[in-house]
């Protein structure tokens, strides 16, 4: 009996530390389709290309982890924002069909480059000393690395969903997201709103990729690996529901550590089967539309 | 119209000259026949419905290995072969209909891929009825209508393949033109207002997917009698962005995008990735932002353009 | 003025053709390979190919006088037999080539071989260790290596070296499984016990429930097969993050779990692994000492040659070997002879032949642990098992009816 609970205990934390990484790369999806109704299938480009710089930044120019991540976050973010002003801005009214064709030029792009510059085996990355190893958090001991994914994974839910209820900038975005026209007739800039937050959400998929680094390892294919996963944690959530996002993320890594484990034969089958179930009764997700 | 007869007419025509015009590369126009048949009922999806689906390549591995189990087990007959093929895959679109279409945009795509996925799982874990990871092999074809033998040269492959494609677009045009195809343009344009006015719309859909669903197997279906072989890559999502990258470059909802986007597609992949394989995916991605910027309807769009203008300038 | 001018012409044209000794003609040979060069897979048809084409550089003059050897590349773009088969199809009817070689994975194999048999012409197959390949076609000759002689021999290895309780763990799809066979019947054909089973899903993101579950029971050893590339590095990462060497539960598998390439990317959850192969970069053999020089010459100081590596140097020696004894004039039953009798006793591998019998190669398998050497990581070879033979088909002779 006490076995079975420590391996439940085990499992739960595998899977929740896996949850947080898939948050981290499907929270910033879920705001740009809220917000602007742009179907970005490379959103997985902008988490590879922060893997790619914080790998970079720490293996050539010895840059600590937590300043390379910071670096790379900052970069990417600026780089989303460059790439809404410029082409993401000229196809919010365009038919789905160019969007899923961009996104798709665009993934195929990036997976050219990335082959080309880094190779196609996945980046080494050295964690830093503190990182490694394992440790005692009570309930058991794991690695320190899956436990610090938690703990990061916590305080940024907690800090994006602060950034969503309580800041005036949160406001102008539910308020764009809610009616659009009102917002700009009450004032709000909404073009600096969506390129904000198109960097804002690619900033976040960089960040998921480089934290997550050491559990999806960083080569050319990962946008292409990863796509199905994050897309599941927004569709089944809602697009815009960051809070549920956060909830199916866990419940995600959680379900699918656990079927991986207990029936192993069936995994990727089972968990596919799952969500299409909870999605045939709630086609449209848990609660569409941006949440605190 | 006139001017759809003459075209439908002139995409026959290309089907009979072709092998005349290039009698050694009828392995390369089979081929290219079969992609046309599958972007075809994915047209039907993608740009009479306005359903963007990834998942394409289900209804096309699930006919492929339809029809080569059939032709192991059951009769190595090449029609018998294509009907199950393309009845099976028409069954899936049945059951797959029932929970995608419930969804639209991102859930729909994301739905569609883990359609792929799921049938691929199980393509791979079934390895005693579909050969696994190693392929379906050992597929002998018996001859067409007991008649024509396939041969090395890929003659009798190509006629079969173009008058299987022949068929399936007079069934294409048919829908397309009638009522219930000009009621799914509605329903493309403004689901809402078509619901307003009574459209039964998710009976139409599902009618339209189970249809793409049954062409796609039949084209699967070609697919693993011509080959003679199938294997896992006729169930995965690299298939699907193909058959959809192909009809986007062709045009989506425009007749003949089909018939435009695979051949060109297929010609430049085999010049591309002759002269410089490692790098195709950057062309191909470089040339799909061109498209969606400079081209957004895709080939037959500009053709269009370029002929009317032609004819402005006659005048 | 035109006339005169071609009448120069002529006249010069004439000059040259008659005078001085004229080269003798260019008999060109003409090899037709299939790998995969794009995609997701291209580093190992990169691998293969750059193996292929550093020895055609660096033994060109091996050569008979005026005779070329004319290699057409052709991008199977992965795991697609249709295309393969294509792409054969038009090598050997359009460019008339006289050679097939290539052969990067099974399905492709098994398709493009069928032709090989129609077109008479023989197929060298320089990677693809399925046992039953060779059997696809009487003009398929492998030089690459098989599953069953890795594992098979490393199970009975593991049960006669201390380690009795083993837990398995190999990717479902059919390689895998294939390892899975090949290691449980060495190892209980010695013996062994096998503790338990577990196949994870091709493209698993992390392993850690898998492993924690072999964690959990507590095995001497696990042997683990994967596809390699990204998912050798994310099985291994999982392996260390548990502490599964710490408590004590040695990783043991074929090449494949520790590819010569990836090692510097696993780092040091890669070091004490025991693995299985017929090659290692780290081999202590003047052959690939000079293998290895050259690989790093011609194509970075930082890069590494693997096991695909050799297979397409090997795979163009014994190509060089049926233009050399021919002198440039392929008879197809001559070839088949050469190759089916074909040896190179200074492979960068140690000494290797192809088995008339079965048209498979027979080499020495070597057990490896991987090592700090120099500041590098390394597969540093400790055990040799000599010139073995593919267990599966001494186990499975002709005949019977075992389809794999």
């Amino acid at each position: 009996m006490f076995e079975l609970v420590d391996l439940l205990v085990s499992l739960t934390f595998y899977g929740t530390a896996y949850g947080m990484v898939l948050y981290l790369l499907a929270v910033g999806l879920s705001v740009t389709l809220g917000l602007m109704r742009f179907v970005n299938l490379a959103h997985g480009v902008f988490a590879m290309t922060g893997g790619y710089l914080t790998v970079t930044a720490m293996s050539r120019l010895g840059v600590p982890f937590l300043v390379a991540v910071l670096g790379a976050v900052v970069v990417v973010g600026a780089l989303g924002m460059l790439l809404e002003r410029t082409l993401c801005r000229r196809l919010y009214s365009a038919p789905i069909l160019e969007q899923v064709l961009f996104s798709i030029g665009l993934i195929f792009v990036s997976i050219a480059i990335a082959r080309y510059v880094f190779g196609p085996l996945a980046q080494p990355i050295t964690l830093p000393g503190w990182l490694t190893g394992r440790v005692n958090v009570g309930i058991g001991v794991f690695p320190t690395y899956r436990v610090f994914l938690v703990g990061v994974g916590a305080i940024l839910a907690f800090a994006i969903w602060a950034g969503i209820d309580r800041t005036r900038f949160g406001a102008s975005v539910r308020a764009a997201v809610d009616n659009r026209r009102m917002a700009e007739s009450v004032g709000i800039n909404v073009n600096l709103v969506f390129t904000v937050c198109f960097g804002l959400g690619t900033a976040l998929a960089a960040l998921g990729g480089s934290l997550g680094a050491d559990l999806l390892p960083i080569y050319p294919g990962y946008p292409n690996d990863y796509l199905v996963y994050f897309l599941i944690v927004v569709a089944v959530a809602g697009i815009g529901n960051i809070r549920g996002a956060l909830a199916v993320a866990l419940a995600f890594g959680v379900a699918d550590t656990m079927i991986r484990y207990f029936l192993p034969g069936f995994g990727r089958v089972l968990i596919f089967l799952l969500v299409m179930a909870v999605l045939f009764r709630n086609p449209h997700g848990f609660a569409p539309k941006i949440h605190a | 119209m006139t001017s759809t007869r003459v075209l439908d007419g002139l995409v026959i025509a290309g089907l009979v000259l072709f092998p005349i015009l290039a009698p050694g590369y009828l392995d390369l126009g089979t081929r290219v026949v079969i992609l046309v048949l599958c972007a075809m009922s994915l047209d039907l999806l993608v740009g009479y419905c306005g359903l963007v689906t990834l998942g394409h390549a289900a209804f096309f591995g699930v006919g492929a290995y339809t029809a080569g189990i059939f032709a192991l087990r059951a009769s190595a007959e090449p029609v018998f072969g294509l009907l199950a093929g393309g009845a099976a895959a028409g069954i899936l679109g049945i059951v797959a209909g029932v929970v995608l279409l419930r969804s639209r945009r991102l859930t729909l795509i994301m739905l569609s891929l883990a359609t792929v996925l799921i049938m691929q799982e199980l393509a791979n874990r079934l390895g005693w009825l579909t050969g696994g990871a190693d392929g379906l092999q050992g597929i002998v074809m018996a001859p067409v209508a007991g008649q024509f033998a396939f041969d090395l040269f890929g003659r009798v492959s190509y006629v079969y393949a173009a008058v299987v494609l022949a068929l399936g677009f007079l069934a294409f045009r048919s829908l397309v033109d009638s009522d219930f195809g000009k009621s799914l343009v509605g329903i493309r344009e403004n689901e809402a207002r078509m619901r307003a006015i009574g459209t039964p719309v998710d009976a139409r859909l599902r009618t339209a997917f189970v249809a793409a669903a049954a062409m796609a197997g039949v084209a699967g279906a070609l697919q693993a009698q011509v080959a003679e072989f199938v294997a896992l890559n006729a169930l995965s999502v690299e298939f699907s962005s193909e058959i959809l990258i192909m009809l986007i470059l062709g045009g989506a909802g425009r007749r003949y995008g089909a018939f435009l986007g695979a051949p060109v597609y297929v010609v430049m992949q085999d010049y591309l990735a002759r002269e410089d394989p490692a790098n195709w995916y950057l062309w191909i991605g470089l040339m799909l932002l061109a498209f969606v910027f400079l081209a957004p309807g895709g080939l037959t769009a500009w053709v269009t353009m370029l002929a009317q203008r032609a004819i402005g300038k006659r005048r | 003025m035109i006339r005169v001018r071609t009448a120069v012409a002529a006249v010069a044209l004439l000059a040259a053709a008659g005078c001085g000794s004229a080269p003798p003609p260019t008999k060109a040979v003409k090899v037709g390979i299939v790998l995969t060069y794009s995609g997701p897979d291209a580093s190992i048809g990169e691998a293969i190919d750059r193996g292929a084409e550093l020895y055609r550089t660096l033994h060109r003059a091996d050569l008979p006088e005026g005779v070329e050897l004319q290699l057409i590349k052709r991008d199977e773009t992965g795991p697609t037999p249709d295309v393969a088969k294509r792409l054969a199809r038009e090598l050997i009817v359009r460019e008339g080539v006289q050679i097939l070689t290539g052969g990067q994975w099974t399905p492709n194999v098994s398709a493009i071989a069928p032709l090989a048999t129609e077109a008479g012409i023989p197929y060298v197959v320089m990677s693809s260790g399925t046992a039953s390949t060779t059997r696809l076609s009487p003009f398929l000759v492998r030089v690459a290596f098989t599953t069953w002689q890795h594992s098979y021999h490393l199970g009975k290895w593991a049960a006669a070296n201390g380690l009795n309780r083993v837990s398995t763990i190999v990717s479902d799809y059919a390689a895998g499984l294939d390892a899975e066979d090949a290691f449980v019947q060495g190892f209980k054909g010695a013996g062994g016990q096998i503790v338990s089973s577990v196949r994870a899903p091709l493209r698993t993101a992390d392993y850690v429930p898998f492993l924690e579950r072999i964690r959990r029971d507590k095995p001497q050893a696990v042997y683990g097969f994967n596809p390699g590339g990204p998912e050798a590095t994310r099985f291994i990462k999982a392996y260390h993050d548990l502490g599964l060497a710490a408590a004590g539960i040695q990783l043991i598998g074929p090449n494949a779990i520790v590819p010569d390439d990836e090692l510097k990317n696993m780092g040091e959850a890669a070091i004490n692994v025991i693995s299985a192969s017929h090659y290692s970069a780290a081999g202590d053999r003047p052959a690939n000492r000079t293998f290895v020089t050259e690989w790093k010459k011609a194509y970075g100081q930082d890069t590494v040659p693997n096991y695909f590596a050799v297979g397409g140097w090997d795979g163009m020696a014994a190509i060089f070997a049926v233009i050399r004894e021919q002198n440039g004039v392929l008879d197809p039953k001559r070839s088949q002879e050469i190759l089916t009798h074909w040896s190179n006793p200074d492979s960068p591998r140690g000494p290797m032949r192809i088995d008339p019998e079965t048209r498979d190669v027979i080499h020495n398998i070597y057990i490896r642990r991987v090592q700090q050497v120099d500041g590098e990581l390394r597969n540093v070879e400790f055990a040799t098992i000599p010139d073995v033979k593919d267990p599966w088909k001494e186990l499975h002779p002709e005949g019977n009816a075992g389809t794999r």
